[in-house]
């Protein structure tokens, strides 16, 4: 809650129109991010990220066409706010330097450059043209149960060479325990120049208490989203964090009430379903598997007459990252084709 | 005798191309140039006998009246540097950086446009791997309004050049499924996969189908193509056979009522690398494939 005079204790980064966009499959209109942006800028949320939900220039065959140019968006959203921060996302090998360039004429001023956990060297030309066009840039990196706390600050530093004003570790597949996220929070604070930030996800019912924790070991950013509408089985909810926090007496900024209504006035109604933790989503955290594959899963089961709990499983052992939705159709056909295999040669099935 | 050639850069790239090169009939392998005399891929060069130097390409301007051709396995920079000064020597250079600076060639679908271009340019490797394919829907199909590449490589095989200029990829390879696969409209997306044991080059091939295509005049054309580019390239196939889903999807280049989706797995024939740089290996194969090619169009009896 908003205590006169006194600094809040974390930046509060929501993504309901970016990471949420997933659960909508990326059809956000006008109106929609009008009416968030407006509500979460009247709650005093810091930064509002707004993109496709794989970042700029994700609309595609492989992450599912924007119903509406991400750009049309974002302008929107730029016009509508009147003290919160415009963020956008980007994953370099999906959107475009150029892509920086064009929000910065819109208005963005944070540019979050999304990358795996262990290929932080491929973000170096756009972190350098974010801070050109003089925007913060924040690095993020994904999939972050993926690597070690020693390996996660090997990879930060190098994004702090580069020119990142604040690194991000983001638990993507909801995989990680509070414990994980102490140790990887801990290093990077202890080794890092520049604030750190969590964006955790909730397939395992631990993204508010992560965030909690992540704080105590001094991340000084925080993300949720929206009623954690988002990627698998959803952000860590933004209203709820933010009454978290105030019992714990940390100083937000933010007003969780206002937020409260957002979600149930704005947010809810445009879910096409509410953000449960359901077989498939545990799964994902489970397994590791990258949230954005839920519902790109679930088609392909449905279309190849496979169980969506095979197909997790197995991306899960082949160690796909962010970004490989294509392997999901290559695991659904081979599932298919095996399940026809055996039903020939299982000699079970000649006696029935 | 066959074309008297050089491969400049002894890296991977140079040093694996250089493997296939002494195979060759119609290529003869004059030298391989580097900087340092210590790298492994002058090393290798010694060991099998081939002449090599370390002055960088001043060596080959300063030999340029016994070179027919270069192959440039360097960097973009070092190509924009000197490919004006192959092309006033006489030198036709195969560049296989991005520079971009000749015509665009892909190995399977426009290989006999511009053999008497003095600097012909591969591409990327995940060009030459999907570029083919969507050719191969293209001459099926009535149009293909969009497409769109999903290259997945593993980290190990990314070398620097790559990472510093990831957007060079994705860009260059977007020109090349629009000018040379006959798409409408493109998108290439790359990603870099870490996993241990390194995973093979995947790349996937999404294009929209317009109403009314012979379904089954594309699946064909897709198998046909894999033929083709295994031809020079051994390790590309199908990993899966072609599947046509329904949609409708509302690409950039207009609402469709199908895709094909076309996954494809490259093996690399481990010359020199390792055989899940696939990615390495179609590039390599590729610039044997042109630079015979080449050699044939100029009359060498190989």
């Amino acid at each position: 809650m908003t205590v006169p005079g006194v600094s809040p204790d974390y930046r509060l980064i929501d993504s309901t129109l970016r990471d949420g966009s997933h659960a909508i499959s990326h059809q956000y209109y006008a109106e929609d991010v009008i009416k968030i942006v407006a509500g979460l800028d009247a709650a005093g949320v810091q930064v509002i990220e707004i993109a496709h939900g794989d970042g700029l220039g994700g609309s595609s065959f492989n992450y599912g066409f924007s119903a509406i140019d991400e750009k049309e968006l974002i302008a929107k959203a730029c016009q509508t706010t009147t003290q919160a921060e415009i963020a956008c996302l980007m994953i370099p090998g999906i959107g475009l330097a150029d892509d920086l360039r064009e929000v910065r004429e819109l208005g963005v001023s944070v540019a979050r450059i999304a990358v795996h956990c262990t290929e932080a060297d491929i973000t170096e030309q756009h972190i350098k043209v974010a801070k050109d066009l003089g925007m913060e840039a924040i690095g993020f990196l994904m999939m972050a149960h993926m690597n070690s706390p020693e390996g996660l600050v090997e990879q930060a530093t190098l994004l702090q060479s580069y020119g990142a004003d604040t690194i991000y570790i983001a638990d993507s597949a909801g995989a990680m325990t509070t414990d994980d996220v102490r140790r990887r929070v801990n290093a990077l604070v202890k080794a890092l120049d520049v604030p750190v930030g969590v964006h955790a996800h909730n397939n395992l019912a631990m993204a508010v208490s992560n965030s909690i924790a992540a704080y105590e070991e001094g991340a000084k950013n925080l993300d949720g989203t929206s009623a954690g509408l988002g990627a698998g089985a959803g952000n860590c909810p933004t209203e709820i964090l933010a009454a978290v926090s105030d019992k714990y007496g940390i100083s937000t900024g933010v007003n969780p009430l206002i937020l409260m209504d957002v979600a149930e006035e704005i947010v809810r109604p445009l879910m096409p379903r509410q953000q449960v933790i359901d077989r498939a989503g545990l799964l994902l955290g489970y397994a590791g598997v990258y949230g954005s594959f839920l519902l790109h899963a679930q088609r392909a089961a449905e279309r190849y007459a496979v169980p969506v709990a095979d197909i997790i499983l197995e991306l899960g052992r082949r160690q796909v990252v962010g970004g490989q939705e294509d392997m999901i159709i290559d695991v659904a056909l081979e599932l298919a084709r095996q399940h026809a295999q055996s039903e020939l040669t299982d000699p079970d099935m000649e006696t029935r | 005798m066959g074309l008297r050639c050089v491969i400049v850069g002894s890296g991977n790239i140079g040093t694996d191309l250089m493997i296939k090169m002494l195979r060759s009939e119609s290529l003869d392998l004059l030298a391989l140039v580097g900087i340092d005399p210590a790298s492994d891929g002058l090393a290798r060069a010694r060991s099998l006998g081939v002449e090599v130097s370390h002055e960088g390409p001043d060596w080959i301007l300063d030999n340029a009246k016994k070179i027919d051709m270069v192959f440039d396995a360097t960097s973009a920079y070092v190509h924009m540097r000197y490919f004006k000064k192959y092309a006033e020597t006489g030198i036709t250079a195969i560049d296989l950086t991005p520079a971009a600076r000749g015509p665009k060639v892909i190995a399977a679908v426009n290989l006999s446009e511009h053999l008497d271009a003095p600097n012909i340019n591969l591409v990327t490797c995940g060009g030459q791997a999907t570029t083919p394919m969507v050719h191969a829907v293209r001459r099926a199909a009535s149009a293909v309004p969009y497409a769109e590449m999903v290259s997945t490589v593993a980290s190990k095989s990314a070398g620097p050049g790559t990472r510093q200029n990831i957007d060079e990829f994705t860009k260059t390879t977007s020109t090349a499924l629009r000018e040379i696969g006959g798409a409408d409209t493109s998108k290439a997306i790359i990603i870099l996969n870490p996993a241990d044991p390194p995973i093979m080059m995947r790349n996937t091939v999404f294009a929209g189908l317009p109403k009314g295509t012979d379904h089954d005049a594309v699946l064909e054309s897709i198998w046909a193509m894999e033929r083709e580019v295994a031809a020079y390239v051994p390790g590309y196939r199908l990993k899966n056979p072609p599947v046509i889903e329904e949609g409708p999807y509302p690409t950039p280049g207009g609402v469709v009522p199908h895709r094909v989706v076309i996954l494809l797995e490259v093996e690399g024939a481990g010359d020199y690398l390792p055989a899940y740089a696939g990615n390495l290996d179609i590039m390599t194969a590729a610039a044997m494939r042109v630079g015979e090619a080449v050699a044939e169009y100029r009359g060498v009896k190989s």
